[in-house]
């Protein structure tokens, strides 16, 4: 019997590992021979630890299953959600990126070349530096880190740019809370990344790459490590790439716990030991950037999403989307939410598409009262904006921010004014240093926010002031879009800001 | 587990720093391997890694003090982390944070009177659709109730 149980860190955090133990103890009381394997995850955390039994060459889903399960769940009486790629949530997905996130075991490179895996690096292979960047170009790809950077005008910089050494670095520093897809796919399909990457190698010039990780992520930095180590071995990374007599090869990183090395600049000076400050630029980091050498940053999801482009052809992934969006967007819904999970679609569904429709609303029951998009630098977005559609110009209009498109669900107990001092003091523990708006900027926001809770009728104005000084005067994203969180919560629930006052009154 | 401390000793530490001087941009991963071993970074190893790679004694503090994960002195003997961000906090962190900070009676950073846990904030273990979530030591462990959390820290000794 074949067993699937996933390895994905948020199914071991929800038990997996216990379920995996049971399995094997209550196979062999029974006498049953069974091979378990650890996949990653479907993304459809609600149902985790989601065990998958093959029936017939079909997958079977029963989840969440605990251990107590496990015996019901052998003799054939738990009850099942039957065949997994036939739940709706999963089937009305299109899967690009994440096509294989769930289905194959991670670290088996056999079972990755089945399901496509390096099909996109042999055709690069077999193109010139210029033609690779071309088809990044023309597959309207953009940066899936948060500025939706078209990501073949930056790799055209850096190959262009005349140097004895770039580098591709990779930001797995995904530090957004409500974003965990970078996770997701390190763990469940991390050869996609290395593909990706060595693809990146050939089209710029680059013969070593670095993967800037996270350490809150620890699973994902153990799966990452085996998974290098396999495509050495096996030729995929190495002097002499798949036999083609080109070098590429990396190393995983493991960063120390601060946001804003999540900012390309600040996390080149990590990467070089140095304090995670933020850079002026220019000098772009294509131009200057590790050791001040040409390097190409990109997000996970980005260089993840670059071998299907290769696999399939640019126009395949420029059909699916919606404007200047193209293919597709890695949801994740979190949060206060029933199905909260994964969700890979075309560009250009509605935000309250996502949240009820998918989503299926808050998991309390209660009705939602905002959804913040985007991380801890993104609006909260109220139920009146529920019309607007995830493409980065359609959602900027409606002065949302898809960023790493991370939505957290709020249910109507969330006290948007809370939320609001949560944003400001996490931009003053986390601020590189280096601007005065920003590093004593927010340390002020959240007193005046105090001020506003015990009924200060002139502190709102001096917030809004407050916030457009940090937006003029910071360097980076964390100083300039903190005002974000922090006017949409004051603008789109007033009342949360003058309960206080008039209960005191 | 945290490294319960022995007194590092200078050739362990040179051998844990001569392992990483070939790799480009090597401090962290040297600031890393110190702190896995002996569970901060000692002040012993200062000299020797400002030495190592040439920097300043005030420049390798400025590296350590930056980033959250390094301690210049030991921590508890297992550190349970709570996420502290957006979306734990739509289902619940924040009580569960407070509670736990009560029940051990320590605040964030602080280590309980038997020096069984440190608890410190953390901004995000990537479990946003299954919080509340919390790590101890290297496990991730979510959607922690007070019960679960209660069960841990027995675990744990606190
Ligand atoms: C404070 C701050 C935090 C950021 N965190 C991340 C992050 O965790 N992951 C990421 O890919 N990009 C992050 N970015 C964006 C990066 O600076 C950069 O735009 C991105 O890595 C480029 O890759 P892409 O073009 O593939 O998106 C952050 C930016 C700022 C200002
Ligand atoms: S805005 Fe804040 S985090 Fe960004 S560079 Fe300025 S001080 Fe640093």
């Amino acid at each position: 019997m074949k067993i699937r149980v996933p390895m994905d860190s948020a199914a071991k955090a929800l038990g997996a590992d216990a379920v995996a133990d049971a399995i094997t103890a209550q196979a062999a009381a029974r006498g049953v021979e069974v091979e378990i394997i650890r996949n990653g995850t479907r993304g459809m955390l609600w149902l985790e630890p989601l065990v998958e039994i093959d029936v017939n060459g079909v997958r079977m889903g029963f989840g969440p299953v605990a251990p107590e399960d496990v015996p019901a769940l052998l003799d054939g009486k738990m009850n099942g959600l039957g065949p997994v790629e036939d739940l709706p949530f999963l089937a009305n997905q299109t899967r690009l990126t994440f096509a294989r996130c769930g289905v194959i075991d991670p670290l088996n490179l056999d079972d990755y070349q089945h399901h496509g895996g390096l099909a996109g690096l042999r055709r690069a292979l077999e193109m010139t530096d210029e033609d690779i960047v071309a088809e990044v170009t023309a597959s309207g790809l953009r940066g899936r880190g948060g500025a939706g950077f078209p990501t073949g005008i930056k790799w055209n910089t850096v190959r262009e740019a005349e140097a004895a050494q770039k580098y591709i670095v990779c930001n797995a520093d995904e530090g957004d809370s409500g974003t965990f897809a970078d996770r997701m796919i390190m763990e469940g399909d991390p050869f996609t990344l290395i593909e990706g990457m060595a693809i990146a190698g050939l089209g710029v010039g680059a013969t070593r790459g670095y993967v800037y990780l996270r350490s809150e992520y620890p699973d994902a930095i153990r799966v990452m490590r085996a998974a290098v180590k396999i495509a050495q071995a096996k030729g995929v990374l190495g002097p002499d790439v798949m036999g083609s007599g080109r070098a590429f090869d990396m190393e995983i990183r493991e960063g120390a716990g601060a946001y804003v090395c999540g900012e390309e600049t600040s996390l080149l000076n990590s990467l070089e030991g140095k304090r995670g400050v933020v850079r002026a630029k220019p000098p772009l980091p294509a131009l200057e950037g590790f050791l001040g050498r040409p390097t190409v940053v990109n997000n996970v999801i980005s260089l993840a999403t670059v071998p299907v482009i290769f696999e399939k052809g640019a126009e395949h992934h420029a059909s699916f989307g919606v404007g200047k969006s193209r293919g597709t967007i890695t949801l994740q819904i979190a949060g206060n939410v029933k199905h909260g999970g994964l969700y890979e679609t075309a560009f250009g569904v509605t935000l309250g598409g996502v949240v009820n429709d998918i989503g299926g609303g808050t998991a309390s029951g209660r009705p939602v009262k905002a959804v913040q998009v985007g991380g801890p630098l993104g609006a909260y977005m109220p139920r009146e904006k529920f019309d607007a559609p995830m493409g980065y110009e359609e959602f900027g209009a409606e002065g949302g921010l898809i960023g790493h498109a991370g939505l957290v669900v709020f249910d109507d107990t969330a006290d948007m004014l809370q939320m609001a001092r949560f944003a400001m003091e996490f931009c003053a523990v986390e601020s590189c240093g280096k601007c005065t708006p920003c590093r004593i900027g927010a340390v002020r926001g959240v007193e005046t926010i105090d001020r506003i809770a015990e009924g200060d009728a002139d502190a709102a104005a001096l917030l809004t002031d407050l916030c457009e000084t940090m937006t003029d005067g910071s360097l980076c994203a964390l100083g300039g879009f903190t005002p974000y969180p922090v006017m949409s919560a004051l603008t789109n629930f007033p009342d949360d800001f003058a309960h206080r006052k008039e209960a005191a009154e | 587990m945290q490294p319960s401390a022995p007194a590092p000793s200078d050739p362990e530490l040179r051998a844990l720093i001569s392992d990483h001087l070939h790799l480009e941009g090597p401090l962290l991963p040297m600031l890393h391997a110190i702190q896995r071993s002996f569970g901060y970074i000692p002040e012993a190893a200062m000299p020797l890694i400002a030495d190592a790679l040439n920097i300043t004694r005030a420049e390798l503090h400025g590296v350590i003090s930056f980033y959250h994960d390094f301690r210049k002195a030991p921590a508890g003997r297992h550190i349970v982390k709570i996420c502290r961000a957006e979306a734990c906090q739509a289902v619940g962190g924040n009580a569960l944070a407070q509670r736990t900070l009560e029940k051990l009676g320590v605040d964030w950073h602080g280590t309980t009177i038997n020096g069984a846990v440190t608890v410190e904030p953390v901004y995000c273990l990537g479990m946003c659709a299954c919080g509340p979530a919390a790590m101890v030591d290297d496990r991730v462990v979510a959607r922690v109730d007070a019960a679960r959390m209660d069960t841990l820290l027995a675990e744990v000794g606190a």
